[in-house]
């Protein structure tokens, strides 16, 4: 056997443990392996039991999440051989979620403030479908190009010292996908959503750690979009004081906070 | 084979969720989060400057004798170690929140997003020119 390393692993067995516990196992260190890779390499050489999601492999299904020396990370995306100088490599269930199993994580509560957000298109006014479709120009498109590049890994809740101590707060992500639905210009529905991110347990919630960003794989920068909105909602406040008029008409048209 | 630990109760036919408590102490392990509380408790240093420049400006206004008071208070130890870790503090929180702007203000120019440090830029051109005057007006007072 050439090059190895140590992996500890977080177990969590509900029928048997009280709490999670760490296991060690020892895998070849090879050039082109990613943590993923260590594990299936475990799950099908040394420990059949070992539990942990994964699918597509190539950093696109965002099942693969652990953390990884206190980092969250994409199991698929993160190379075995940055850690060859460590002694070991921990390997936990992120962090913030209830475990269910090993490294599987329970996205109950992440999965219903992600529909909490209302990200769909929201558009009651016309044009008809039977019309034609909605045009938009690149330059629209561009406006939330990137926050539609999230695949809900949830790694920005595991950075997010804030999901950790309010289990209210909506989160990172489910923020980011808001503000992509507000920011395109075929959505008319930033005004529902502002009831749910306008409040303590949305926008005003986030302390601006900016850790979300830092960790997200996709570079979808939740802080920014969470800050870009607190900015937005002050201002359309600040406008509301000193041009009411003005206001209402914004907030038919875009939301409060729509940008 | 790995023994019970412990006999866990859970509800069968649903599985018994381990949910991990946060520690009060989860901002001291990683460099990250210990500099996110930093700059959060760099707010009480550039209050306590706040304070200290208005005490100032009180003995200003009070005449040359209250100034000299005040002065000769400002050369103790303690309160020069103070001004110090408040300087360095009030550093910190000022370049931080200057690098953070370009997070909180997507400026755009001719429908395209200008680059970060053009949004930040201002925020230190302001900061030396503003400096630059106090400081012209103190020297040459
Ligand atoms: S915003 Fe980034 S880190 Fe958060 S769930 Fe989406 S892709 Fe993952
Ligand atoms: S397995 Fe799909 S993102 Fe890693």
């Amino acid at each position: 056997m050439g090059e190895s390393i140590v992996l500890e692993i977080a177990r969590y067995s509900p029928e048997r443990d009280a709490e999670p516990h760490l296991e060690t196992y020892e895998v070849p260190l090879r050039k082109e392996w990613v943590v993923l890779d260590a594990l299936n390499h475990i799950k099908d050489k040394i420990d059949g039991s070992l539990t942990y999601r994964w699918s597509c492999r190539m950093g696109i299904c965002g099942s693969c999440g652990v953390m990884v020396n206190g980092e969250p990370k994409l199991g698929c995306a993160t190379f075995l051989s940055s850690y060859a100088g460590r002694k070991r490599v921990r390997v936990e269930p992120l962090r913030y979620f209830p475990i269910v199993r090993d490294l599987v994580t329970e996205l109950g509560d992440f999965l219903a403030k992600l529909k909490k957000v209302k990200p769909w298109l929201i558009r009651t006014d016309g044009p008809l479908l039977r019309e034609g479709e909605y045009l938009q120009t690149p330059e629209q498109l561009d406006d939330y190009r990137q926050l539609s590049m999230c695949i809900n890994c949830t790694l920005c809740y595991s950075a997010c010292p804030v999901v950790g101590l309010d289990a209210l707060f909506v989160g990172p992500a489910a923020i980011a996908l808001a503000q992509r639905y507000n920011k395109d210009s075929r959505d008319r529905g930033a005004k529902e959503r502002t009831l749910i991110l306008a409040h303590p347990d949305g926008i005003w919630g986030c302390t601006f750690v900016g850790e979300c960003t830092r960790v997200c794989p996709q570079h979808v920068d939740p802080a920014g979009a969470i800050q870009q909105y607190k900015v937005g909602s002050a201002l359309a406040w600040f406008e509301g004081l000193i041009m009411p008029k003005k206001r209402r008409k914004t907030e038919d048209r875009h939301g409060a906070a729509a940008d | 084979m790995q023994q019970p630990t412990k006999v866990p109760h859970y509800t069968k036919y649903h599985p018994r969720w381990f949910r991990p408590r946060v520690s009060v102490y989860w901002w001291l392990g990683q460099w990250q989060y210990l500099r996110f509380i930093l700059r959060e408790l760099s707010s009480v240093f550039v209050a306590l400057t706040v304070i200290m420049t208005l005490l100032e400006l009180r003995a200003v206004v009070q005449g040359p004798v209250a100034y000299a008071r005040f002065q000769h208070q400002l050369a103790k130890p303690g309160v020069i170690l103070i001004s110090l870790i408040s300087l360095f503090f009030v550093l910190f929180h000022t370049i931080t929140w200057f690098n953070l702007t370009p997070r909180a203000m997507a400026v755009k120019v001719a429908g395209k997003r200008i680059p970060e440090w053009l949004v930040a830029a201002p925020n230190y051109l302001i900061w030396i020119v503003v400096s630059g005057a106090i400081s012209l007006l103190i020297l040459r007072g």
